[in-house]
């Protein structure tokens, strides 16, 4: 960790200020946070009911189910990239359904957040699923029998009690998703400017022997991404006070 | 959960529940759910076999028993049966000195364990060159003592060490706290040795979160992509892991090998898969039993 920040520190001010605000780089730094912003909200808020349904319900193939919520942990992130390329692609299963009605998944921004939402869902529905668990069924019935319906009930005594939990499981897919590589570079494109994300830039730049400016754009990412889990955290300690109050 | 399997009167069973969603809107949840799962998680997983056997039985065969594939595989191999044992032996040192001792430095400690989770493995394998690579600090020393770490194997085993260490430790930290140390102590009392406490109360207590911890350490490190790439140099048939293989049948548009080769791993996380959901199963009925012991001495 330290080698990259001093190695960062042999440049002088000017030259890495030159290396980090490129367009190039600027384009891919927003594509990474802004896609994997997207991702983790979508994650944030498919997690939460894949997490209720199998908590809540029962229905055939469950444990299956189940179990195949973690595939993107066990599935290396290679393979996921050329799978989710092969059925998101034009003539791909999906990616030919799409194509008729203008959309394009494959080689475009929004594949990059396919990828991402692929590697991240577990991320949400691992840290809801047992606070959803270990949710008392006296406070749901208590409010029912205060008068409120299901949705209110929903929204004033179940979502407070899982939205701190919610919100780690969005942090850790969000920080899984600015740093992930494997999965996304096949089915990005890889177009500069347009699809190319930071961690590629930086294995870009690695092999044009371009050492400084690879380490300057991971030290920005590393100081975007401490920023953001910082601010993150900061906000969790202030909805926990709340709560508590 | 209980509350639900009470039997409840026939009138009052065919009335809806004041906790429980309408029928229509519970199977609609269930629907977006698995609809949401189909799109995102089977349909890859789906595609990879089909795309795999394509071309037929075959070119399947051939594109797995073809030299460099099998160097690939080899060398995957041979990664992870360093790495695993590797952090094995880390991860329960780190989580027994954090879970059953205070020393100062303690929370720098748990820090750096998750480091490696919270660091893209893109730039974990830029540290490793920055470090050993030609131009980095130990690049010259390396260089006159002729011992080669980047674009070698030991750059990529130690990339593959990096990026797997938090599994084992992770998954023992919490595990080893929640069960204390009185029984160490109790051992302890009764003349045990050091060794003794350790084979015969603190491992036992902790085998299957161990096991879970390196099932995914495994499938990790046989699978890691991005510090692998950075670290290996791609020198076909010789630093090649099977990701990496991968990568480079899929960018010269040889998908059906690409595809064949994908399918061993992902036959591999799917062995992952039942072998995590065999452990949780055991160790949920273990816990239950040890409950249920608990909860019987509490009443007699």
């Amino acid at each position: 960790m330290s080698a990259a920040f001093l190695k960062t520190a042999t440049l002088t001010w000017g030259a890495f200020w030159s290396t980090v605000s490129a367009p190039r780089v600027l384009a891919s730094l927003r594509l990474s946070f802004g896609a994997s912003f997207v991702a983790a909200v979508v994650n944030a808020v498919f997690g939460l009911l894949v997490a209720w349904v199998l908590v809540r319900y029962r229905f055939p193939g469950q444990r299956v189910v189940d179990a195949l919520v973690d595939l993107p942990f066990a599935l290396p992130t290679a393979v996921a990239g050329i799978a989710l390329t092969a059925v998101y692609a034009g003539n791909g299963w999906i990616g030919s359904q799409l194509e008729p009605l203008g959309i394009k998944v494959a080689f475009t921004p929004l594949g990059v957040i396919v990828a991402l939402i692929f590697i991240g869902l577990p991320f949400v529905v691992r840290t809801v699923q047992p606070v959803l668990e270990e949710l008392e069924p006296e406070l749901e019935e208590a409010a029912a029998t205060l008068g409120a319906n299901r949705l209110q009930t929903f929204t004033r005594v179940i979502f407070p009690a899982v939205g701190p939990a919610l919100l780690t499981g969005f942090t850790l897919a969000f920080a899984r998703a600015v740093g992930e590589y494997g999965s996304v570079i096949f089915i990005a494109g890889n177009m500069p400017m347009v699809s190319e994300i930071a961690p590629l830039l930086i294995i870009t730049k690695l092999e044009q022997y371009d050492y400084t400016g690879a380490t300057a754009i991971a030290v920005v990412m590393l100081v975007i991404s401490f920023a953001l889990l910082l601010l993150i955290n900061l906000l969790q300690w202030w909805s926990g006070r709340r709560v508590g109050m | 959960m209980a509350a639900l399997t009470l039997p409840l009167p026939a009138p009052m069973a065919a009335r809806r529940r004041a906790t429980a969603e309408p029928v229509l809107v519970r199977w609609l949840l269930i629907g977006v759910a698995l609809a949401f799962l189909a799109l995102f998680l089977l349909a890859p997983l789906a595609a990879v076999f089909t795309q795999a056997f394509r071309k037929g039985f075959q070119a399947y065969i051939a594109a797995l028993t073809e030299p460099d594939a099998l160097t690939a595989i080899r060398l995957t191999l041979l990664v992870a049966v360093i790495a695993v044992p590797a952090n094995l032996v880390f991860g329960v040192s780190a989580a027994w000195a954090i879970a059953k001792f205070n020393f100062r430095g303690k929370a720098v400690l748990i820090t750096l364990i998750d480091l490696p989770f919270a660091v893209s493995p893109v730039i974990a394998g830029l540290i490793y060159v920055l470090i050993f690579g030609l131009q980095g600090w130990l690049g010259p020393w390396l260089r006159d003592h002729d011992i080669q770490i980047i674009f070698a194997v030991p750059g990529i085993v130690l990339a593959t060490i990096f990026v797997t260490f938090p599994f084992v430790a992770r998954e023992l930290i919490p595990l080893m706290q929640a069960q204390g140390k009185e029984e160490e102590e109790a051992a302890r009392v009764l003349g045990a040795s050091g060794w003794q406490i350790f084979w015969r109360v603190t491992l036992p207590n902790v085998k299957w979160g161990l096991l879970y911890g390196v099932i995914l350490c495994n499938a990790r490190a046989m699978g890691e992509f991005g510090a692998v790439s950075v670290v290996s140099g791609h020198v076909r048939g010789l630093t090649n892991t099977m990701p990496l293989h991968v990568e480079i049948l899929y960018n010269e548009y040889n998908f059906a090998a690409a595809f064949a080769v994908a399918s061993l791993l992902a036959l591999l996380a799917l062995v992952t898969l039942v072998l995590k959901s065999l452990v949780e199963w055991k160790a949920r009925r273990q816990q239950g039993e040890v409950a249920v012991e608990f909860s019987g001495e509490q009443q007699s």
